[in-house]
């Protein structure tokens, strides 16, 4: 079985101004959205009391509402999550040790509506800890980006370095914008799926640069473009298997991994598409505007240069 | 004919059984259990065991075992962790007071493995459901309370001392005296030093007459580590005191606590537990009564309090108090002269008092009490009243065998004592003021969904890759999914080696390696069949296409080793679980990928005198 008999000739570079347009509209748009709509940031950034509540039947959230302001439970936002039987309710952050105490008092009241009602989570994160570990996991990305770039400038010429760093951002922001776009809660595991697609971008742009760059040594007389699309068209098969493979095990992981996985499973899924496209476009289109050529990669460096490497 | 240097197979093959044992008792799982210990220190034996299972089955609770293990506690096996939990509180209520009953899992992995130690991967709190308590250590406020007791003992020595001073104040990290009389300057000095030999003492010489003391950059870090730790071993002895197996206490980043206890808890019942507050008291040993006849009646003679040691003897303590655990600067396990000593400092008020009771009791006994108080709330005439309660245990008894002030050793131990009684000396000193900045409960049921619902996609996803490669690349599709399976496997014998625990955002990170895994076999396969397409032959294709690949490859992992290395770095949390699965995911898959499956078409092509095609 072969999904590309022969290896394809499209020229993707021809048409890299329509992409561009349609990347930055997007980028735009993610930023926009994210700035006007804002991210459903969980406890772990914002601080503050989650808790999770298992009802033995359907409820309504009208229900819900009465019995915690009967209960004397202040502040205090609800929503249903999964099925009508899950409801989610947020406090503000509470004192030290208070978080215990304010679950008690949640349970107490709920238990008027529901006498089976039973508490599946509990997130409580002071506002030191959520700032840090937003700062933390910022700093994080940026060392691995700026690392990533060192590496890639180093093995491929700067040129490719700044390709891979835009395909780099462009990736995460936009799907930052999809997660704000489907409101998908975003916890620190939704920052693990980011640095998934971090990662996977990254390796799909070293793939295609590694043969642009075996491309470039052995047609040493053609056009950098004619080149570059060469390359892409040769990985093409490649590309869309290993697409293929990651997206559809992402898709079962949404579909049957339950309620917990789900918002990651999508991130990820989004990032996938993203990363594939932008490894094709944005990465190879942005080393040859900024004029990436044979000359990149001559001499042509000793064959075996990589088997020192760890 | 290709040959495959015989050592390499042999290496490999090594490599692949010692990942398949390691592995392996993750394939038979956990199921949910009771460990019971009796509270006498006793041991369960078989007619316990089939009591256990008498009630059990009585109360209609299926248990798939109850047994007693080598050190004679009893484990009872269930299938669900409802099960678990009635179980617990059946045996709760029949036996009121006599087991600690802790929750744990039991590995279902048969005898032979466990006796080689090998145990399941351990699951993260996420995953198997639990309790996460982050306590922030005030270690400023530790700091503080440091420079307030130093400028209090600093008016005390220098009032013993006769000489008169304007002033004894805090500022910044040291402690400023003014003198009323320059002239004393030097007399000053001398009994400062005298209080506390290792003070660094500055002269101003524009303020005639004054005394800086300044903490060192060392004392100031000493002290922060001091109430951490101090700290850590009053949480671990409160976890330790739950009576739940494997609870973790560590230390986190600068000046955090984290604690974990796995399994259904009660979380404001936890949160209360680990709150106590404990403190010293150091007391005279009471020479003339009998401690067995006053346990026996139940009556302590006047002037006298009975106590209990930690093994359960009783011994009679005069009611006046030498000393307390808010008076105690420092505690340290410091063996002198080969022998084991616990060395203990006291702030000068402790040590005035340690000094008068030493010279009038020379020889003589002497007990350190370690009380731990915890603040209940009762209901009482349809009220909450909170009630102290408070729990105490003679950690020490020594006799006095000079007279000494604030510095004194207790010898007479040996060194696994030592090291305790320094650690509770350190849990009962006044504590530094710790709050919760961190709080997560996942409730056990939401965990094994996770369990059950993760582990049944990835099977699923898994099956439709295995088939899909074995369709795609046919005889080299297949020799890619056994690549791949090996790939898992290894991934989960290092996890299971290197004890760490899987998380959902590890899942996250071992779903990314096995995507580059698939990718580097893909990547070598479409170089095959590139160069079969412009006409090379079988082994050159081959040999080619691992070659022309390896660059690629190497590239994207060593992008993603890095990456890794950052994110461990810089992460904490769920970053850092993420960080170690894709580390060692990305080892493992280079090492299948390029040498595993080169390996394994060696074995199926190699032997064969010519080979006309290949099945790619």
């Amino acid at each position: 079985m072969e999904f590309l008999k022969e290896v394809p000739n499209i020229r993707f570079m021809a048409l890299r101004r329509w992409w561009y347009v349609l990347s930055a509209l997007v980028v735009a748009g993610s930023i926009a959205l994210v700035l006007l709509r804002g991210l459903n940031l969980t406890v772990d950034f914002t601080g503050g009391i989650v808790l999770e509540l298992g009802f033995s039947r359907p409820v309504e959230l009208e229900d819900v509402r009465a019995a915690l302001a009967a209960g004397g439970v202040e502040d205090f936002q609800v929503r249903t999550f999964g099925t009508a039987s899950e409801v989610e309710v947020r406090l503000p952050p509470a004192g030290s040790g208070a978080a215990a105490e304010e679950a008690k008092l949640v349970l107490g009241s709920l238990a008027k509506v529901d006498p089976a009602v039973k508490l599946n989570r509990q997130e409580s994160v002071g506002p030191q800890v959520s700032e840090q570990l937003g700062n933390q996991a910022a700093l994080a990305v940026l060392m691995t980006l700026l690392l990533v770039l060192i590496y890639i400038a180093f093995r491929f010429r700067w040129r490719f370095g700044i390709g891979s760093l835009v395909a780099s951002l462009h990736d995460p922001i936009v799907a930052v914008g999809a997660i704000a776009l489907l409101n998908i809660p975003f916890d620190l595991n939704v920052v693990a799926a980011l640095l998934t697609i971090l990662g996977y971008s990254v390796n799909d742009t070293v793939v295609i640069f590694d043969r642009i760059r075996e491309r470039f040594r052995s047609m040493r007389k053609a056009e950098p473009a004619e080149v570059i699309d060469r390359a892409i068209n040769e990985t093409l098969a490649r590309t869309i298997i290993v697409s293929g493979c990651a997206l559809s095990s992402v898709i079962f992981l949404a579909v049957l991994g339950g309620e917990t996985l789900r918002g990651f499973a999508v991130a990820l899924a989004i990032g996938i598409v993203i990363g594939t496209y932008s490894s094709i476009y944005v990465a190879g289109a942005i080393a040859l505007d900024l004029g990436a050529s044979g000359r990149d990669f001559m001499p042509p460096e000793k064959r075996g240069d990589v088997d020192d490497m760890p | 004919m290709q040959r495959y240097p015989l050592w390499k197979g042999v290496l490999l093959a090594a490599i692949l059984v010692a990942a398949v044992l390691f592995s392996l008792p993750n394939v038979y799982g956990e199921s949910p259990a009771l460990q019971l210990s009796r509270r006498d220190r006793g041991s369960f034996d078989a007619a316990s065991a089939a009591s256990i299972r008498d009630e059990l089955a009585k109360a209609k609770i299926p248990a798939d075992e109850v047994y007693v293990d080598g050190d004679g506690r009893l484990w009872a096996r269930f299938e669900r962790v409802d099960d678990q939990l009635k179980a617990r509180d059946l045996i709760q209520r029949e036996h009121e007071g006599q087991y600690a009953i802790a929750l744990t899992s039991a590995s279902r992995a048969p005898d032979w493995l466990q006796s080689l130690g090998l145990e399941p991967m351990s699951l993260g709190l996420d995953l198997r459901g639990g309790m996460l308590l982050v306590y922030e250590v005030d270690t400023e406020g530790a700091v503080a309370q440091l420079l307030q007791r130093m400028e209090r003992d600093f008016r005390k020595e220098l009032r013993d001392a006769r000489i008169q001073y304007q002033d004894v104040t805090v500022s910044g990290h040291a402690v400023r005296v003014t003198l009323k009389d320059p002239a004393q300057t030097e007399a000053a000095r001398k009994a400062l030093l005298a209080y506390d030999p290792q003070l660094t003492l500055a002269t101003d010489a524009a303020v005639p007459g004054s005394l800086t003391a300044s903490l060192s950059e060392t004392a100031i870090k000493d002290r922060q580590s001091f109430a951490i730790q101090q700290n850590i071993t009053a949480l671990e002895n409160r976890v330790n005191a739950l009576g739940v197996a494997e609870t973790v206490v560590q230390r986190q980043g600068q000046n955090r606590i984290a604690v974990q206890v796995p399994g259904v808890q009660d979380a404001s019942e936890v949160v209360r537990l680990l709150g106590k507050v404990a403190t010293l008291e150091f007391r005279l040993v009471d020479p003339v009564n009998s401690p067995m006849e006053a346990a026996r009646t139940g009556r302590a003679p006047l002037g006298t309090k009975l106590y209990k040691q930690r093994d359960g003897t009783p011994v009679l303590l005069k009611r006046d108090v030498i000393a307390t655990g808010e008076q105690l600067i420092d505690a340290s396990f410091a063996p002198s002269q080969g022998e084991p000593a616990v060395s203990v400092k006291l702030d000068s008020r402790g040590g005035d008092e340690m000094l008068r009771t030493t010279r009038e009791n020379l020889n003589r006994p002497m007990a350190v009490v370690f009380i731990e108080k915890e603040r209940e709330l009762v209901q009482r005439d349809g009220q909450e009243v909170a009630v102290d309660r408070s729990k105490e245990e003679v950690i020490s008894v020594a006799t006095i065998r000079g007279v000494f002030s604030n510095n004194f050793q207790i010898t007479g131990l040996s060194a696994a004592e030592g090291t305790e009684l320094a650690k509770l000396l350190r849990a009962g000193a006044l504590a530094a003021p710790i709050i919760i900045v961190e709080q997560r409960v996942i409730g056990p049921s939401v965990g094994q969904d996770n369990i059950e619902a993760g582990t049944r996609a990835l099977a699923i996803a898994g099956l439709f890759l295995f088939v899909f490669m074995a369709l795609y690349y046919k005889v080299f599709g297949l020799i890619a999914d056994i690549v791949l399976l090996t790939n898992v496997i290894l991934t989960v014998a290092m996890l299971a080696l290197f004890n760490a625990a899987l998380t959902l955002p590890g899942i996250a990170g071992i779903v990314l390696t096995v995507g580059t895994a698939v990718d580097a076999n893909i990547l070598i396969y479409e170089r095959i069949r590139e160069e079969l397409k412009v006409g090379a032959s079988p082994w050159a294709a081959i040999n080619a296409g691992f070659d022309k690949a390896f660059s690629a490859i190497a590239d994207s992992n060593v992008t993603m080793v890095m990456a890794a290395g950052v994110l461990f770095l810089f992460g904490s949390g769920p970053v850092r679980g993420f960080a170690v699965t894709l580390f060692i995911g990305v080892v493992a898959s280079m090492f299948t990928a390029l040498i595993g499956s080169r390996a394994l078409i060696y074995l199926i092509y190699g032997r064969r005198r010519r080979v006309e095609r290949l099945a790619i």
